[in-house]
């Protein structure tokens, strides 16, 4: 299957610099509309819609917008959520390269339907080089008069994975530690500077315009049955042609990373980055979907020459760097899964170790108090069921010692 | 940082000059590290505990509570850039700088950090100098991107 863009559609056409080669584009004709529209109209649309957020939660977007809009008190925040940490995704900085306009009407968009006057973009401090572009680009949307007195500000982080989540993300904008918050409350009830707050992935935002100009009806028609639209991936690793791809939902694993990206002799896929899930070649064949598998679109493909120990640890030290240290079983469960991965890993393991990774793998899936802690022991859990011989084999070298 | 037309609402963002992530930001890019009067100074001013604020300058991994080089060399160490060969590129920075990782150079031309992906994992392995991007790196390319920096 060909790419399909949508949210891709200006990329490469317009000038990122230049408005009007974004107004010839149909660009702010979505904003007008929403605007001549009462606000549950819109999200009405966006909820017949069934899009879903792009960031990896897949939750719906109308609903959340819905929430938002009918919590009491006129003072309401959108969030955008440019902080793309997630190893191997880089979508969201090729969206802010090449059509930040696009991202601009849709959180103006966004902000008209919940009833936020104010917008924030929160940028990670990797993206640094992007914000005097980003900056200007808001400039001429405001002074052509399209952001109608809606403001939207640029808010940097300063270095800290977890601050993508959308708790922590809020206490980095109130100018704090990113640490993630017990819920509920939940954001549409009880966000930014404790006020009803929507935050969306860009990707998630990116979609607004061409839904609100085309109708619900048109979008609905795109992906699978409870997968709607395309998604954006970033494609990693060994492959010829790595990149940025947007293809329809329900499109297989092989039409991306072979037929697309170009890879050969797979051994297996990171789908979803650090968190995401891993998958032998065998399921090569899998449409790539919420009902199956996604997470943000970070497709990371590894070659026969790699060792699959080597992947789970790599992986795993991320997580234990990158742990916010509030809730125990995540901040020690990290730690401890890298100390044995890595004797594992190195030969030294014994036959238990593998019992107690699993058993401490399902303690931090139930108990840990957000996305990374509880999605740390995937890349584990899935290594130990499509590659335990990777493991036993390792630990084989040393039974005669024990 | 951004204009506002008379007569638009007035919004509801709290200013930036209350906000100690914004001024920490400021001050690491003013100075290139984060000094001890200086967060005593931000903690009068700000009212919030000197305590608080080194909680939170020592959260984010751009911030700095130590001297750093004039130049701050991030090298990408995540998965994607580690197959390929992002090591190969740590030795050749620290051989052609001198520095070892994490430690600043005498004369402080250089630091040289580990980092974790930056966003250009299809441009494999890469890094950051302050602010800039650096991607496709090979030994070759290292060391012209070095004499930029004095
Ligand atoms: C550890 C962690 C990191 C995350 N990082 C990001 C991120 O970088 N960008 C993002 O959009 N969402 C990220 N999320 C998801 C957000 O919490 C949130 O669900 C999302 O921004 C909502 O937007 P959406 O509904 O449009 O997807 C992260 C979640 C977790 C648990
Ligand atoms: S699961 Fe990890 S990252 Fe999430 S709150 Fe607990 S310690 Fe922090
Ligand atoms: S892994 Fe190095 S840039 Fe993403």
């Amino acid at each position: 299957m060909p790419q399909l863009h949508i949210v891709l559609r200006n990329c490469g056409v317009i000038d990122p610099t230049r408005i009007d080669t974004y107004i010839k584009r149909d660009g702010f004709q979505a904003l007008n509309k929403a605007r001549g529209m009462k606000p549950e109209q819109v999200i009405e649309e966006i909820k017949a819609s069934n899009l879903r957020g792009r960031g990896g939660a897949g939750f719906p977007c109308g609903l959340k917008w819905e929430l938002a809009k009918n919590s009491p008190g006129d003072e309401k925040y959108l969030i955008c959520n440019a902080d793309e940490g997630e190893v191997g995704t880089f979508k969201d900085r090729y969206i802010l390269e090449s059509d930040p306009f696009s991202l601009v009407e849709g959180i103006s968009i966004a902000g008209y339907a919940i009833g936020a006057r104010c917008g924030y973009i929160y940028l990670r401090a990797e993206y640094h080089h992007l914000l005097g572009s980003l900056l200007a680009v808001i400039e001429q949307a405001r002074s052509a008069g399209h952001l109608d007195g809606f403001d939207i500000h640029v808010q940097e982080g300063a270095g800290a994975y977890i601050c993508g989540e959308e708790s922590a993300l809020m206490e980095s904008i109130e100018g704090k530690r990113g640490e993630v918050r017990y819920r509920p409350p939940f954001p549409p009830t009880k966000g930014l500077w404790g006020k009803p707050t929507v935050i969306n992935n860009v990707e998630t935002l990116m979609n607004i315009p061409p839904i609100m100009l085309n109708g619900a009806g048109w979008f609905k028609k795109i992906g699978t049955e409870r997968s709607k639209g395309t998604k954006v991936f970033s494609v990693s690793g060994d492959v010829d042609k790595p990149g940025v791809y947007e293809l329809e939902l329900g499109s297989t694993l092989r039409e991306l990373v072979e037929d697309l990206a170009g890879a050969r002799n797979i051994k297996a896929i990171q789908v979803g980055g650090a968190t995401g899930r891993i998958v032998p070649f065998s399921m090569i064949n899998t449409p790539l979907s919420f009902e199956t598998i996604l997470g943000a679109g970070a497709i990371t493909v590894f070659d026969e020459s790699r060792d699959i120990l080597e992947i789970v640890c790599k992986t795993l030290e991320f997580l234990a760097e990158e742990s916010c240290g509030k809730c125990a079983p995540c901040r020690e469960g990290t730690t401890a899964l890298v100390e044995i991965l890595n004797t594992i890993r190195n030969g030294g393991g014994r036959r238990g170790d593998i019992v107690d990774i699993e058993e401490l793998s399902r303690a931090m899936m139930l108990s840990s108090l957000c996305g990374l802690g509880q999605g740390a022991p995937n890349p584990v859990v899935d290594t130990l069921q499509y590659f335990r011989a990777d493991y036993e084999s390792r630990l084989a070298t040393k039974e005669g010692v024990k | 940082m951004v204009e506002r037309r008379i007569g638009a609402p007035i919004p509801d963002r709290p200013p930036d000059s209350h906000n100690l992530l914004f001024l920490l930001g400021k001050a690491q890019s003013r100075f290139g590290y984060l000094p001890e009067n200086l967060l005593c100074d931000i903690s009068n001013s700000l009212g919030i505990a000197l305590g608080d604020v080194y909680g939170v300058a020592t959260f984010y991994s751009f911030f700095s509570v130590q001297e750093q080089g004039r130049h701050v060399i991030r090298i990408c160490k995540s998965l994607p850039c580690f197959i390929k060969k992002s090591q190969h590129i740590i030795n050749v920075v620290e051989d052609a700088t001198g520095v070892k990782l994490g430690t600043t150079s005498p004369n402080a031309r250089f630091s040289i950090q580990l980092v974790n992906c930056i966003g250009e994992c299809d441009k494999a392995p890469t890094m950051m100098i302050d602010g800039r991007v650096y991607v496709d790196l090979t030994p070759h390319k290292i060391s012209r991107i070095l004499k930029d920096y004095e």
